[in-house]
């Protein structure tokens, strides 16, 4: 069974429980002193890859209103891949609707989803090179916190699925880093606008 | 099948609060956040876009009410609050979000700002503070501060800043917060307070600018969260305020001042007679 599918049982239990009235849940920034259970990591997992999507939406409309097409496209296609992967979050555990957050909150180590790319890290020259380091960067710290995760586990099940977790995002990132061998890097002054916005400096 | 118990989405996902006008905003500018937890924060309230008016000035962040899809106004510099007061107690059945910059909020509409708090009219208004006049290329506002140079200010301001935080509680906001756009689900939470809460609502949050002032990319290290929760004494409040470094977030104040509601009844039977002078 997919360890995603085992996030099913719990749900039963929990889903006659009263619903939170807060849907909106600031991160929590300190780690809880109980391992996570099965369904707070798939929560994760969800949160993780949904945030991820939005904000590579979100950086592909600015590439489209600064006319960067080709990185626009780019993150078009990381946004839609990762809203793929959320969506089979949801199709492998049956939950019909997004999960609940954690009642800890998010074990986040910093204030958003370590998926999620840094929302300064764009320039309106940038080229597509850029844009898969961000995603690089971003697959990277999901690596690294699903191990966190597997070692912060008590039950060997949550360890071996949080494991699985970790598995599936160092295969991404050695597709991302595989794509980057396709794909030019940026010559030196690829920044250099003869008509620069900041023209007062 | 099983569902999960508490689902995010609610009637209105977040997206079905933002527009079909996509942002012009510089890539990178912490504005798309604060877009994104007004989103999220209105679809978590559950309110129908039509129970929604954003007001705005002039300046970057300004242009926010043109990316939702509610009722909006895109106003006169300065003027957001002038416009949301009033339209707030035409319409008190509206939630009225007033929007802005720290340059058309605390310069342009500094006299605005003192009243709106003093008035204490039931809106939330926001400040999109990134210390910088963006949209008119980089001047120093009243939050910058008084040794940043750049070719326009050359030996810097020299001026004290602004600290429209303690300025707020001292005029007679009744809810005091500062957020982060680095943290658009806080900041969501954020919003989803100061809406709730009753009267006037300031919600300060940082928003770099990354083309003026890219040394700001820093501030998602610098924030935290207020190591103490919020008072509801104002005393303790201030001393607070004017000791922080300006990177706490969190809900700061909370006070319980009455809101003020203009009188009905007979005030708008004046306003059907003053519209009768008018008819054709």
């Amino acid at each position: 069974m997919s360890p995603r599918k085992a996030a099913t049982k719990a749900d039963a239990v929990s889903r006659r429980k009263a619903r939170p009235r807060l849907r909106v849940v600031k991160p929590a920034r300190r780690v809880a002193p109980s391992g996570p259970t099965t369904r707070e990591l798939m929560a994760h997992a969800y949160a993780l890859e949904l945030e991820a999507a939005e904000r590579y939406a979100e950086f592909a409309e600015a590439m489209e209103a600064h006319n960067n097409r080709e990185v626009a496209e780019l993150f078009r296609k990381l946004a839609r891949i990762e809203h793929r992967h959320a969506e089979q979050i949801l199709e492998e555990t049956g939950w019909t609707k997004p999960p609940a957050p954690p009642s800890t909150g998010y074990r986040w180590e910093g204030l958003e989803a370590p998926e999620t790319a840094d929302f300064t890290a764009l320039h309106y020259l940038m080229q597509p090179y850029h844009a898969l380091v961000i995603a690089l960067h971003n697959e990277r710290r999901a690596h690294k916190f699903f191990q966190s995760l597997a070692a912060s586990a008590t039950s060997d099940k949550v360890r071996r699925d949080a494991e699985a977790m970790a598995a599936e995002e160092a295969e991404h990132v050695r597709l991302i880093e595989a794509w980057m061998t396709r794909t030019p890097p940026p010559e030196a002054g690829w920044d250099h606008d003869p008509d620069p916005p900041r023209n007062v400096d | 099948m099983t569902t999960a118990t508490a689902p995010s989405v609610t009637a209105r996902p977040p997206q079905a609060y933002k527009s079909d006008y996509k942002p012009i905003w510089c890539p990178g500018c912490g504005d798309y956040s604060v877009l994104s937890a007004f989103t999220k924060a209105f679809a978590a309230l559950e309110l129908a876009p039509e129970q929604i008016a954003v007001v705005s000035g002039i300046g970057c962040s300004s242009r926010i009410p043109a990316y939702v899809t509610s009722y909006g106004f895109h106003g006169v510099h300065g003027r957001a609050l002038a416009a949301a007061t009033g339209l707030k107690v035409a319409r008190p059945d509206l939630t009225v979000v007033a929007a802005g910059g720290d340059g058309d909020g605390y310069s342009i509409g500094g006299n605005h700002f003192l009243h709106a708090c003093r008035r204490n009219v039931d809106l939330t208004y926001v400040v999109m503070d990134n210390h910088v006049y963006g949209m008119t290329k980089g001047q120093p506002s009243p939050t910058t501060e008084p040794d940043w140079v750049s070719k326009l200010s050359p030996a810097g301001t020299g001026l004290r800043v602004f600290h429209p935080l303690v300025v707020a509680l001292a005029a007679g906001a009744n809810f005091i917060a500062r957020g982060f756009s680095g943290d658009p689900n806080g900041l969501a939470a954020l919003l989803m307070e100061a809406i709730r809460a009753p009267g006037f609502s300031f919600v300060e949050v940082l928003s770099p600018c990354v083309t003026y002032r890219p040394e700001q990319r820093e501030w998602k290290g610098q924030v935290r969260p207020a190591p103490v929760g919020p008072t509801d004494d104002a005393a303790r409040a201030a001393r607070r305020l004017l000791t922080d470094d300006g990177f706490n977030i969190g809900v700061l104040y909370r006070g319980s001042r009455k809101p003020f509601q203009p009188p009905v009844g007979k005030g708008a039977a004046r306003v059907a007679e003053l519209e009768k002078a008018f008819e054709l």
